[in-house]
């Protein structure tokens, strides 16, 4: 069966749109680790090359003001729902000027303004907090579902039970998305879940999942779109488990030993950019030209968020004693 | 004024707010339906209905992570949990999330919630049910915790904490429930957080408790005032908030003090009473602090061994006599 056009599903702006954030994602974050290196970027960093279809796909299918949280490599997350690449390398750089003044790092962003309602570095810590969300939204009628994002590793949290059970009983509108890379650090899904197809067991709640290719930015959207629409209609959870990879260790830290190069290799062969642009270019919507200036805009972005971390001032001493109370 | 149980004033306290704030939502286990296991929420659901007044399942964990959720939501939850024993399988939404959103997301988001938690021992619960675990809150900084000892302090601390823009742990002591005291009418009567109560003047030696302590060293100050010595018994009544000029200025006076506490004895947080008061005034100190605490074991059953682990009446006046006794 022919794919479906991509014009029949969105605009072309759009579909441009999202690809030049898969590719500033991309640049972000070998920019952050090559930060790393350097040691301007310390303490934890969590990167999400090769994860990108699933923040933009998702984004993109999501309304403005839905609330979205995810755990700790979630750089991504924010960037795509508006966060200025600027103001998160300077987070990540412990500066003042960044998205939380410096408080927080790579593992805690957030921004209300943006309904991005926070990283999250204990696994399964969101997954309450997105049910509390939902059911202000709901009380307040005010129409926006909570986007929960979590990895393969939090769902043998206790947390994930309990807050599947608890959306479903109070008929809250969360919309859990998985992001199942394979792995929970060093430990696969196969060697951590009993049932390791993770979209299966919603079905103790008696919650409707779909999986989906997660290194495909159009089939996330799709079942995103959908996914949303039912859960704000419906006023109860829906479970989206997106197949994908992180082309890098778990952290800097993580060598990825416990991988072999022909799987990697494998993964990386569904790159979701190149497969996404391919796709573009053949559908006439995006020129091979046009793809080399859209990364070159995206170097440019990240250079220049580079340069304002850096040149950023560091926090003044009293703000240690500064935003613990009201 | 009215005279009320403690449990009644903290049942006025959650009506008044109730009707006062419509974005005040209660929940926990059995606080709907079954009025709660302590009748604290007794009337809420007839009056307020099932959108403002819902039972939870038992995971207090996400009894607390959805307050933190509706907090951070626009909304003020009042969540229960049944009792303060079960914030530890709670600790993780507690300490890693609701004390430390606000700091590590620079300020751009307040959680105005709080958890009841009803909790201490004397009830013959044995080790699960009996403990107090005040020290482990006051040690988390980004949450406030109050611990009343009389009804008005209860329905007072309550509306504080409800109306607080921070995240309050509010401890409940299962004893003082059916104790009973003068209430005010007023619905704007609130008692400030930060702020100890001078409970009973005396200047010849200071008692520094909270809670059922508080309850407990009055009875001993009637005691010793028997015998010509005349005890000051400050209530701390937020334990963080901690009104440190207070407790320090009552020692500065009366140059003794005994610090009572129900937890257990090792890191209690009368340790960081009698280090405050060392700081504070270690001039007009006649005798070393001296303490009286829970035993260091976890809370055994029979009648007989669990009064050992809590502090009486009879060791805060022995404490008492004996700093009073104490030449140096």
């Amino acid at each position: 069966m022919k794919e479906a056009s991509l014009r029949a599903i969105l605009p072309d702006h759009e579909l441009v749109r999202m690809y030049e954030q898969m590719v500033l994602c991309r640049e972000f974050e070998e920019s952050c680790a090559e930060q790393y290196t350097k040691g301007h970027i310390t303490g934890f960093l969590h990167l999400y090359s090769g994860q990108e279809a699933v923040a933009v796909g998702s984004t993109h299918a999501l309304h403005k003001d839905d609330y979205i949280l995810s755990a700790y490599r979630e750089h991504a997350q924010a960037i795509v729902r508006g966060a200025e690449p600027r103001r998160v390398m300077a987070e990540l750089f412990g500066k003042s000027t960044g998205i939380c003044k410096g408080k927080g790092g790579s593992m805690h962003l957030f921004d209300p303004d943006l309904s991005f309602m926070g990283g999250y570095a204990i696994v399964g810590g969101q997954f309450p907090i997105a049910v509390g969300l939902a059911f202000a939204s709901k009380f307040r009628k005010e129409g926006r579902i909570a986007a929960c994002f979590f990895g393969d590793g939090a769902v043998n949290q206790g947390t994930f039970h309990e807050s599947l059970n608890w959306a479903r009983l109070w008929e809250l509108p969360v919309l859990f998305v998985c992001e199942n890379n394979a792995y929970g650090i060093g430990t696969s899904v196969e060697r951590a879940s009993a049932l390791a197809d993770i979209h299966k067991r919603t079905c103790g709640y008696d919650i409707p999942s779909v999986r989906v290719d997660g290194m495909d930015v159009m089939a996330v959207h799709e079942a995103v779109k959908w996914g949303a629409e039912w859960v704000r209609e419906q006023s109860r959870p829906y479970l989206i488990e997106a197949l994908t990879y992180r082309f890098r260790g778990h952290s800097m830290a993580d060598p990825g030993k416990y991988r072999s190069a022909a799987e990697v290799e494998l993964w990386k062969s569904r790159d979701p950019l190149p497969a996404f642009a391919i796709r573009l270019i053949e559908e006439g919507i995006v020129t091979q030209a046009e793809m080399g200036a859209i990364k070159q805009e995206a170097i440019a972005i990240v250079q220049e968020a580079v340069t304002f971390a850096e040149e950023s001032p560091w926090p003044e001493d009293g703000a240690v004693w500064e935003d613990i109370y009201v | 004024m009215s005279e009320m149980t403690y449990r009644d004033a903290l049942n006025l306290a959650l009506k008044e707010e109730l009707r006062r704030d419509p974005s005040i939502v209660v929940w926990g286990e059995d606080v709907a339906l079954y009025e709660g296991s302590f009748k604290v929420t007794r009337g809420l659901l007839a009056e307020f209905g099932g959108e403002r007044v819902l039972d939870t399942p038992i995971s207090e964990n996400t009894i607390v992570g959805v307050a933190v959720g509706a907090a951070m939501g626009g909304l003020r939850p009042v969540a229960e949990l049944m009792t303060v024993n079960f914030a530890l399988l709670a600790m993780d939404q507690i300490i890693d999330h609701m004390t430390k959103i606000r700091y590590m997301f620079g300020g751009q988001v307040n959680l105005p919630m709080v958890i009841r938690a009803p909790g201490g021992g004397g009830s013959q619960l044995a080790a699960q049910h009996s403990q107090s675990l005040e020290t482990f809150f006051m040690h988390a900084p980004g949450m406030h915790v109050a611990y009343p000892s009389t009804p008005a302090d209860a329905k007072g601390l309550l509306k504080t904490a409800i109306r607080d823009n921070n995240p309050v742990m509010f401890l409940e002591h299962e004893l003082l429930y059916n104790s009973k005291g003068e209430v005010p009418e007023d619905p704007e009567f609130l008692v400030p957080f930060g702020k100890c109560d001078v409970k009973r003047e005396g200047n010849d030696v200071t008692i520094v408790a909270y809670a059922r302590m508080t309850v407990l060293a009055l009875q001993a100050a009637e005691e010793l005032a028997k015998e010509n010595i005349a005890c000051e018994v400050v209530d701390l009544r937020t334990l963080a908030p901690l009104d440190t000029d207070t407790f320090v200025a009552s020692v500065k006076k009366t140059g003794r003090a005994v610090v009572v506490e129900e937890c257990w004895k090792t890191c209690g947080l009368g340790a960081e009473i009698a280090t405050r008061i060392y700081d504070g005034c270690f001039d007009s100190l006649r005798a070393p602090v001296r303490r009286v605490s829970g035993l260091d074991v976890p809370m055994p059953y029979s009648r007989k061994l669990e009064k050992l682990c809590i502090p009486q009446v009879a060791d805060i006046v022995a404490a008492v006599k004996e700093t009073v006794a104490a030449k140096y």
